[in-house]
């Protein structure tokens, strides 16, 4: 019995390095934050669009057929680096991207996605950045996949790179589309 | 001082920097009272983007738009509770510096008191095992005696 | 060539730090005095070749030799000259390094005025700080060498982070690794006597002058890095309860621990086995301390540009240290003989009831600390846990220890008599509630500054009184008192300032939480505003060029009754290298509280300024520095200083 006592410290220890070895692992990345959005129905939103003025409801999102959301902005560097890749990916998903230009000046957003291109379906802007707060973003770009009935499937925070597309936003869009 | 290195890279990082500290004169609430409780709520909601800031310390965007929301709710009348539980709806309990008491959190909240209690429990099996000589004994004695219930304890093996 | 020559003597103090460990270790168990004596030498040979290393090192940051990597990242050849050498540890390799050359420089201490131990127990000491040496020397090697080139050189470094261009930070790190490292002896002694399977008296009356060493540094620079924080970020802020600054004062209340354990073990050579587990964990979390914040785990890792090895390198050795060790106290320590007679109301009861606090101290904050990582790795939820959360658990537990810090240098050893007792605490509490009543008249709206200052008045009135039974007052007369006086050693008076050193810093505390005021509002020059019976305006913006930045400052004029007529001169700087902007806050220190403006936002229509008056700030300072006052009066007592190679002679 006495012993036992002079065996805690080590068997603490051993859990508190088995827990620093989990931190470790290449996967985690300590500064990725889980949306509190999965599983749950997007929020409600009712935004300009960018090219026509026309106010657009959330109600987009609910035809029956999965979607993209991505939030960017003309300011934000990374975004210009997943840009090509949304090209490619509403070509060969064959998958509607939204986009919704975030804290950006309509002016601003339109010029950049004139110099770029465009991949958006449809291109809204949320100036004041509420409805981002809504969906949880906390540093564009952000990416939200909605299933057919307005759901969200996941959300990927930072510039999609060709492995996450891939490994991540690919098989889970086939296997919403199935 | 690390610490600060790695406020300082991911403000850089993320967002243009601006000097300034947290919160500014253009978003205070004309009634003090307000805006007194504005500034304690502020100090229990972390920056999420930031390492280890409160909004109210914190100059990134995002804490300045969180600002402006915990005022503007604060004004529409709302609690702290009500505040914090729209903000946890959006970012998650990551956004409280305090967390709530939950099955998750159950032994970081009474972890320190399980441990206050287990040390004062020990020292008192200490003490008590330690006044044990206070008997008449000398220290042969308890020698002597020690060494028969050592003896007594092992015989019947 | 230098840089080469630097290199080889780390690859070669790698090589001694091996014999260091292998010659005294085996020399111990084998009881050879050769080997001892060679492991004492290369002791000697390795904190040489560590100088040599760091002294190439710093010759590379003076001259601003960009060749090498580390210098081209984290300097500029016009950086001022002291920044330039303080540059040598502000970048991971370089601080890394000043870490091991840290531990040879105890190592070597120990070879050179340990000769009064037991040879084995030296010897075992000895090995044990080339164990550690050998793991780290091995880390630099492998990971983090500082003395990789980069070809071609580039015509100019990217500069220090500006936020470490300052003084209080520049010598902010030395003093916390020699705290940090200084541990390692106590750790050193603690292994050494598991081996030796023995621990008595004199093992007590060796550790505590280390410990001693190691904690005024670690108290020095824990203070230091707080005052730079309160000075340099401009919010006023002192403490974050920020994982960084958590993992520093986690060893602070160990090592506390330990200072005060210790004397039980040498006055009753009881906690035997405790002591032995607080030097061993001291260590482990000044390791902790060091590492965890390179090894991306608690901060973020994109932020501090980690590479993966070395996260796995730093887990590999900490696994090995700290586990080896703790198994090491579950195998040995259960058969070391347990002390006298230990009753609670007596000096060591109360010495017992610090160590619980602190120990329950220790494990708020790591709990606090490391429960998010270990949550997330449980279930994937991620929370944080900021000062709410310490305010509500660690508070708490500091209160009944500041109480027991009243009664305990009142006791006696062995055998306190609970009505002398009472009689004594009678007087200090009646002194404490004419304080509380004091502030309670200064304050009638809220109730916390009166618990909290009547708290540390209780501990200052207890340590003051404790002091006059000691020199027989107010029984004799002042003469022969203050004879009694000078006769006292110099660790009594040492105990009784540190303890006050605490009480003080609880007032600044106190007062700074509850007492600060404060104002933010943009001004135009020629704006006025009062805060705290001070009245302050804005006279004009001013922009000049410093040496490596540019910066504009506001120039504020401050009037007050009593105290004013005078002009503060808050500062924003750009550096351009790093693209960085920092903030100099202008501070002017009074007796009650520092008077502390910020320049923020510059606008169109004018300048936010933050201007506040900070209670009782400068208090928290001056209790810092008793501390190590304090500390520094002990460790001057011959008692504590010789009382070791003395004592061990007699054996």
């Amino acid at each position: 019995m006495r012993r036992f006592f002079f065996f805690a410290p080590i068997v603490l220890f051993i859990v508190l390095l088995a827990a620093m070895l989990w931190g470790l692992n290449s996967e985690r990345d300590p500064g990725a934050l889980p949306s509190t959005l999965i599983g749950k129905p997007t929020p409600e939103f009712s935004l300009p669009d960018l090219h026509t003025e026309e106010t657009v409801g959330s109600s987009i999102l609910t035809d029956g057929k999965p979607k993209i959301v991505n939030f960017f902005a003309s300011w934000c560097i990374p975004c210009l680096a997943e840009h090509p890749l949304l090209f490619g990916l509403a070509k060969e998903q064959e998958i509607q991207i939204v986009g919704i230009a975030w804290k950006n000046k309509p002016d601003e957003a339109k010029a950049w996605l004139e110099k770029h291109g465009n991949p958006y379906r449809t291109t809204l802007y949320d100036l004041p950045g509420r409805t981002g707060i809504d969906w949880g973003v906390y540093g564009i770009p952000e990416t939200f996949i909605i299933d057919g009935k307005g759901k969200v499937a996941l959300r990927h925070a930072g510039p999609i790179t060709p492995d996450i597309l891939s490994k991540k936003l690919i098989p889970l869009l086939e296997g919403l589309q199935q | 001082m690390i610490r600060a290195l790695f406020i300082f890279i991911l403000t850089v990082g993320l967002f243009q920097f601006s000097l300034a500290f947290g919160v500014s004169p253009d978003e205070m609430l004309d009634d003090p009272a307000l805006e007194q409780r504005a500034r304690n709520l502020s100090q229990e909601l972390r920056c999420v983007v930031c390492q280890n800031q409160s909004i109210d310390d914190s100059d990134a965007d995002l804490a300045k738009d969180l600002r402006v929301i915990v005022r503007e709710q604060l004004l529409a009348g709302q609690s702290e509770a009500q505040i914090k539980s729209y903000l946890v709806d959006r970012y998650g309990e990551f956004i409280l510096f305090r967390p709530k008491f939950s099955v998750h959190t159950l032994m970081l909240w009474i972890g320190p008191f399980v441990v206050l209690f287990l040390l004062l429990g020990g020292g008192i099996w200490f003490y008590r095992s330690r006044s044990k000589g206070v008997s008449a004994l000398s220290d042969k004695e308890e020698q002597e005696l020690s060494d028969i219930l050592r003896v007594g304890s092992e015989e019947p093996k | 060539m230098i840089n080469e020559i630097g290199h080889f003597a780390l690859v070669l103090a790698l090589g001694l730090a091996a014999a260091q460990a292998l010659f005294s270790l085996l020399g111990a168990a084998q009881r050879n005095l050769t080997w001892m004596t060679i492991g004492r030498r290369a002791a000697y040979l390795q904190f040489f070749a560590l100088t040599l290393s760091f002294a190439a090192l710093t010759k590379a940051f003076l001259v601003s030799d960009f060749s090498l990597l580390v210098v081209a990242e984290n300097s500029h050849s016009a950086k001022p000259l002291i920044f330039k050498f303080a540059g040598v540890w502000g970048n991971h390799e370089g601080s890394i390094l000043l870490w091991v050359l840290i531990l040879a420089l105890f190592g070597a201490a120990v070879s050179r005025f340990g000769r009064g131990l037991p040879t084995t127990l030296q010897a075992r000491v000895i090995g044990v700080q080339g164990l550690i040496g050998l793991g780290f020397l091995a880390f630099i090697v492998a990971t983090s060498d500082p003395f990789v080139r980069i070809f071609p050189a580039p015509l100019d470094g990217r500069d220090l982070n500006p936020l470490l261009q300052d003084i209080g930070l520049a010598i902010h790190p030395p003093m916390l690794y020699l705290g940090y490292v200084g541990f390692s002896m106590a750790f050193a002694f603690a292994i050494a006597a598991l081996l030796e399977g023995r621990v008595d008296a004199a093992w007590g009356r060796w550790v505590r002058p280390w410990t001693l060493v190691a904690w005024i540094f670690l108290t020095g620079g824990i203070s230091l890095g707080s005052w730079w924080a309160y000075y340099e970020l401009g919010w006023g802020g002192w403490w974050f309860w920020d994982p960084v600054e958590n993992v520093s004062f986690m060893p602070w209340l160990t090592g506390t621990a330990l200072l005060h354990s210790a004397i039980v073990v040498e006055k009753r050579e009881a906690l035997r086995s405790w002591t032995i587990l607080l030097a061993i964990l001291t260590f482990s979390l000044s390791l902790i301390g060091t590492f965890i914040v390179r090894s991306g785990l608690l901060t973020s890792v994109h932020a501090f540009a980690v590479d993966p090895e070395r996260g796995v390198f730093i887990l590999l050795l900490l696994a090995i240290a700290i586990g080896g060790s703790l198994l090491l106290f579950a195998w040995r320590a259960p058969d070391m003989k347990g002390g006298g007679l230990f009753a609670p109301i007596s000096r060591e009861g109360g010495l017992l009831l610090n160590n619980l606090l602190l120990a329950t101290a220790t494990a708020t904050v790591f709990i606090g600390t490391l429960y998010p990582l270990i949550i997330e790795a449980i279930n994937g939820a991620k929370i944080s846990i900021g000062p709410p959360f310490y305010n509500q658990t660690f508070v708490p537990i500091m209160l009944p220890l500041l109480v027991a810090m009243g009664i305990g240098p009142l006791l006696p050893w062995k055998r306190g008599d609970m009505a002398k007792l009472a009689g004594r605490l009678k007087l200090v509490l009646l002194l404490t509630l004419f304080v509380m009543g004091l502030v309670y008249w200064q304050d009638r709206e809220q109730l916390w500054p009166m618990f909290g200052i009547g708290l540390a008045a209780w501990v200052i009135i207890s340590a003051l009184l404790e002091l006059a039974n000691r020199v027989g007052l107010p029984k004799v007369s002042v003469g022969n008192a203050w004879q009694r006086a000078k006769g006292l050693p110099r660790a009594a008076y040492g105990m009784t300032l540190a303890h006050i050193g605490l009480a003080v810093a609880v007032i600044g505390m106190v007062g700074s939480s509850f007492w600060t005021e404060e104002f933010i509002g943009l001004m135009k020059p020629g704006d006025s505003q009062e805060v705290a019976g001070y009245h302050f305006k804005l006279e004009k913006m001013e922009a000049f060029q410093g040496p490596n930045y540019q910066a504009r400052r506001a120039v504020v004029t401050v009037n007050a009754s009593d105290d004013g007529g005078y002009v503060m001169k808050p500062e924003q700087r750009l550096y351009p290298v790093r693209k960085q902007n920092t903030t100099e806050a202008a501070i002017r220190t009074t007796f009650l509280g520092d008077v502390y403006v910020t320049l923020g936002e510059v606008q169109k229509d004018g300048v936010v300024l933050r201007i506040s008056f900070r209670s009782l700030i400068p208090w928290l300072w001056m209790g810092a520095l008793l501390l190590v006052l304090g500390g520094l009066l002990s460790l001057s007592d011959r008692r504590v200083r010789v009382a070791a190679p003395a004592a061990g002679k007699r054996t």
